[in-house]
């Protein structure tokens, strides 16, 4: 896809000077994070339901054989079909084989993350199927031909005037709309159509409950709920990381995730979907398929990143990150971005094809201190840094640096001396302004920010006068 | 096939000999309001832009949703949950009670319970119940039997166990459709009814 093409580098640096994307990154952060912050403040023991949540996880994980297998007899006991997919390409196979029995024409879709990761759409569409994503952004950005840039606003890069673009181009006959109610109120009309077309339906599952052999989705416009009651067959895709053991446990989680995500205390909608329509319904779906994909979890499961396969995608991590924020989702160049991204990407798609990831992070620590699960996203962080390492990936010119930097750091009459020295070319440098607008060797950095001037004297030498020494 | 290779690679994962860490003992308390049961539900009905009003017996359901029609001069025409089909609807309002179809503007629900924590409403799907009516019409009023309500997500949980199964859909719902997707601003009505109107019967 294009907006991937390129390096981490190359692509930020196109974002930063992208004013649209720009405008766009200036009027989502601020919203995200003061909601959350409320929420969280609203509610008692928050601090302790993250603990729980992080030790439910955990104990899961340890045991997630024995959770899976009573996970899919409860699925089955229900009346529903399980299917495990050891990789992307398998989990489309079995998609792509469910679509075809059921004699598919169109194809509804709720927002899933596992459905991006595993490319199902162009798969869908290749085999000659219509695959309507319903959910606004995702409509917004299949409109676009793009990937999303935030797992739970996937359109968040998109100004007003581009969505109106966007609408006006693909649905002919219609007069444009310029304002925001205008443009939701004509993709309800629009939309509403494919729902009651639609032959199977493909939604996320925020969770999966072992108790039951129930599916849940949260979502605020009621999308994923037409797409799976409208269509006659409705397939769950999910990572096999997301079961939980009871209803009781999924309230913990629930509490969490609409607070920590959009600031909201619930989500309008949150469905628990367990089996096709019973004898006697008069709605719902004939079949129910659910499709775990492993896809390098269980990689994940045996090393050092266990702790990720917590993450319940709620999407604080990215809306606390400075990167995150200055370069938007795209950037990260596939369909996780962010600090959660940083980490699952390199390990899903190669440490050396996202050298890049981990190592533009600042280790600032807001992403975990905001984490429901507790991540330890920074420490993981870390950690990818040192494999990159230790599998010889540091370029040359950094390894060469880091070389000089580590014989001088052991030579400390050098390294003071040319502290002092740097310091004062710089408060030099930046006159009476107190910042550096430009520096030779550092346009790169400086074209989008100043560099804060240093006071002039060194830590060392301000230590040493307080305490009387010379 | 792949349920056995993708469970051999789990186990494979966590190993035969490390010690297995088992669920925490206890979860943080559910909140519970006591006496203010009640006030707490209705405080976060509004705060999810429901509208609610009162009524002492099933019988005054007809009356209210008439009115409630009447006053947004809304077509004379609604899906009815089978166990209110039963009630003196006037002969005037067309109804039925199939499934909700894709022109259908308004419906009236009977709720299996409703949670004062976060102010949702829980519906259990089946014959009783479908679950076309709570997203397909723009109008959807629900009606509470006051003695369903619960403290929290944890009482309905029960309340489910002791149906004995779980039905193919339990729909919580907090509130009219809405979407923050174009420039973060909030529109109600996304795809979902786009008002929700609670009667909650309390003799």
């Amino acid at each position: 896809m294009s907006v991937y093409e390129g390096t981490f580098k190359s692509r930020s640096d196109e974002a930063l000077h992208n004013p649209s994307l720009q405008k766009a990154l200036r009027n989502f952060k601020p919203l995200f994070v003061a909601k959350r912050a409320d929420a969280v403040a609203a509610l008692e023991g928050f601090e302790q339901l993250r603990e729980t949540a992080a030790a439910i996880k955990d104990a899961v994980l340890d045991n997630l054989d024995e959770w899976l297998e009573r996970y899919a007899s409860a699925v089955e006991a229900a009346g529903g079909h399980v299917h495990f997919a050891s990789d992307a390409e398998e989990a489309r196979t079995i998609i792509l084989d469910i679509c075809k029995k059921a004699d598919a024409k169109t194809i509804c879709k709720g927002k899933s993350m596992v459905s991006e990761e595993i490319g199902l759409n162009e798969e869908l569409e290749a085999a000659g199927y219509k695959v309507v994503e319903t959910d606004l952004g995702e409509y917004i950005i299949q409109l676009a031909h793009e990937p999303p840039s935030h797992i739970i606003a996937p359109a968040i890069h998109k100004t007003r005037e581009q969505v109106a673009d966007l609408f006006e181009a693909n649905h002919p006959g219609r007069p444009r709309e310029d304002t925001v109610a205008g443009l939701v109120g004509e993709a309800r009309t629009v939309l509403r159509e494919k729902f009651f077309q639609s032959d199977v339906g493909i939604t996320g599952g925020n969770f999966l409950i072992a108790e039951t052999g129930t599916s849940v989705i949260v979502t605020n416009e009621g999308n994923g709920d037409l797409t799976q009651t409208l269509s006659r067959v409705h397939i769950v895709t999910s990572g096999i990381e997301r079961v939980l053991p009871t209803l009781d446990d999924l309230s913990v989680f629930l509490r969490l995730l609409a607070r920590s995500a959009t600031g909201q205390d619930t989500e309008c909608y949150t469905t628990l979907s367990t089996g096709p329509r019973r004898p006697g319904d008069p709605d719902g779906p004939e079949e129910y398929h659910v499709v775990l994909v492993d896809n390098g979890r269980s990689k994940m499961l045996g090393g050092k990143f266990r702790e990720m396969l917590r993450c319940i995608r709620c999407g604080a991590c990215m809306n606390h990150c400075p990167v995150y924020g200055a370069v938007g989702g795209h950037a990260y160049g596939w369909v996780y971005p962010g600090p959660m991204g940083s980490i699952l990407t390199p390990l899903f798609n190669g440490l050396a094809e996202h050298y890049d990831l981990p190592n533009a992070c600042t280790l600032n620590g807001r992403c975990q201190s905001v984490c429901p699960v507790k991540i330890p996203l920074t420490e993981l962080i870390r950690t990818l840094r040192s494999e990159q390492v230790k599998a010889g990936l540091m370029p040359a010119s950094q390894r060469r640096m880091m070389g000089v930097w580590g014989w001088v750091a052991r030579n400390p009459g050098l390294y003071h001396a040319l502290e002092r020295f740097g310091s004062r070319l710089l408060r030099a440098r930046a006159g009476k302004s107190g910042s550096i607008a430009g520096l030779p060797g550092a346009g790169a950095w400086t074209s989008v920010r100043d560099i804060p001037a240093p006071d002039g004297p060194t830590f060392l030498e301000t230590f040493k006068a307080m305490r009387g020494e010379k | 096939m792949s349920r056995e290779q993708v469970l051999a690679r789990v186990r494979a994962a966590l190993g035969d000999t490390h010690e297995r860490k088992s669920l925490p003992a206890a979860r943080p308390a559910a909140p519970h309001y006591g006496e203010a049961r009640m006030a707490q539900f209705v405080e976060r009905l509004e705060a999810h832009a429901c509208t609610w009003e009162r009524i002492a017996a099933l019988d005054e359901v007809p009356v209210r949703v008439m009115n409630w029609l009447a006053e947004r001069q809304l077509p004379a025409r609604i899906a009815v949950a089978p166990p209110l089909a039963g009630l003196a609807w006037p002969d005037d309002l067309s109804r039925h009670s199939d499934k909700a179809g894709i022109d259908e503007v308004s419906a009236v629900s009977k709720a299996f319970a409703a949670i004062a924590e976060s102010g949702s409403l829980a519906m259990y799907s089946g014959p009783d119940s479908p679950i076309t009516h709570n997203y397909a019409p723009e109008f959807h009023i629900i009606v509470l039997d006051a003695a369903d309500l619960r403290d929290n997500q944890e009482g309905v949980w029960e309340m489910v166990r002791a149906t004995g199964a779980m039905p193919r859909a339990l729909n919580l719902i907090a509130g009219p459709s809405r979407t923050g997707d174009v420039e973060q601003t909030i529109q109600l009505g996304a795809h979902g009814p786009r008002q929700v109107h609670v009667l909650i019967v309390e003799p």
